[in-house]
């Protein structure tokens, strides 16, 4: 038998549960909302949970991506041509760490700390893009991956300039500033090799033989099997589908390759007039999902390499923090 | 290995040219503020965005909560008379 004290605390209980849903009723018809009106959502706004851990998900791999996509570049940095393409090409890998670090920030505003980030990308808990376990055998290769890959990244961010997470979009804006230079400087140096000696042409059109389809992988698996699409369409945190980007870059590039004097590996790629877009070949998915699951080229070596520059590098963090502490100023 | 301490967080404000104010440009961890400086530095300012740059701790910003953001900024919301396009002037009249 239940005394009057008992159920008057589960009365109270009952209101509190009430007063939270009508709350979390609240809080989501204000998100919604803002998200309608293409508001941006700021980090002290309450959020879905969803949306919180699908943005840290999301941001984090980005930036995992930079960091990681340092090394198939900075492979040929002591073996660049000239002068002038190795200050470029060291430029280049400095911003990569750059985006890396504004968006491992932007992941920070949403409760991430920077430790379990790296650590979950070391322990492999959190994935990078596919694209850097290919390896970068030829100088073309440096050339291909600022033309294709970069050229690739870029048609997938800037619509994220306008993703509905604030610092995300802010982060997104900085990037794609300087991705351009990437791009660019990617396009002349493959240039130069395919209106040089026939071998340096014949270097550059097996980079682009190479690269080309990893690059069509990196706007993700069909619309009809990607997993997390749907619903970052209706938070907008994704503005179009991963086909619709993919067919964009195609179009983009085949007059690219044109101009360049190389031909894209692919005898399906056709203009279809009817639909006003090149109709290309069938990707591979197999490889795909493979190189997901671990088994590319350098999986293995990429994130050997990470960890050990982390660790390489502790001694470094952990001198400039006795420093700070003896003098007193890491009061933050 | 290493202690898993993070270093502090710092917020960024760089100033891009004489004449403006200094605008937020996003965050980096440093252990002290001379480093937050340095960080700020290249990690902001690669291609000239900046003639000045404040670093400031995270944890010493005091901001106002979202929550209550429309009792907190409602006392100017009905107060139209504080803007110049409030008030009709005639047609022809000059320098108002």
């Amino acid at each position: 038998m239940a005394t009057a004290a008992e159920h008057q605390t589960a009365r109270s209980e009952a209101d509190q549960a009430a007063a939270d849903a009508a709350r979390t009723a609240a809080h989501t018809a204000a998100f919604d909302a803002a998200v309608a009106a293409d508001e941006r959502i700021e980090p002290r706004d309450w959020m879905p949970d969803a949306y919180r851990a699908s943005l840290v998900r999301q941001i984090a791999q980005h930036a995992h991506s930079e960091i990681i996509g340092m090394q198939p570049e900075a492979n040929w940095i002591t073996r660049a041509p000239s002068l002038r393409r190795k200050a470029i090409l060291m430029a280049k890998v400095q911003d990569e760490a750059g985006h890396g670090l504004y968006l491992y920030s932007a992941a920070e505003t949403l409760g991430a700390s920077r430790d379990e980030l790296l650590d979950k990308l070391h322990s492999g808990r959190q994935k990078y893009s596919s694209i850097f376990n290919y390896p970068t055998l030829t100088w073309a290769d440096v050339g291909a991956i600022g033309w294709l890959v970069d050229g690739a990244a870029i048609t997938n961010q800037v619509p994220l300039c306008r993703c509905s997470y604030g610092p995300y979009a802010r982060a997104m804006v900085r990037v794609c500033k300087e991705e351009s230079f990437h791009q660019r400087q990617g396009y002349e140096s493959l240039l130069a090799l395919s209106r040089g000696t026939e071998a340096q042409h014949a270097m550059a059109q097996d980079a682009v033989d190479r690269w080309w389809w990893p690059s069509l992988m990196m706007f993700g698996p069909p619309d009809d099997e990607s997993s997390h699409s749907e619903q970052s369409m209706t938070w907008k945190i994704k503005r179009h589908s991963n086909d619709e980007l993919r067919q964009r870059f195609v179009d983009i590039c085949v007059p690219q390759a044109e101009s360049l004097g190389l031909t894209l590996p692919d005898p399906d790629l056709v203009w279809n007039e009817e639909r006003g877009h090149h109709d290309f070949g069938a990707i591979d998915w197999t490889e795909f999902w493979a190189v997901l699951k671990g088994n590319g080229p350098c999986n293995e070596q990429r994130i050997t390499q990470r960890r050990n520059a982390h660790e390489e590098g502790a001694w470094v963090r952990e001198a400039a923090a006795a420093f700070a502490a003896k003098h007193g100023e890491a009061k933050a | 290995m290493s202690s898993s301490t993070e270093w502090p967080l710092w917020e960024v404000f760089v100033r891009s040219r004489r004449g403006l104010s200094h605008t937020h440009a996003g965050s980096l961890h440093a252990p002290d503020a001379e480093m937050a400086l340095r960080n700020a530095r290249d990690l902001y300012t690669r291609r000239s965005e900046g003639v000045s740059i404040w670093v400031v701790p995270s944890a010493q910003i005091t901001a106002s909560s979202p929550d209550e953001k429309d009792s907190f900024f409602e006392p100017a919301g009905d107060k139209p008379y504080r803007h110049p396009t409030f008030y009709d002037i005639p047609e022809g009249v000059k320098h108002l």
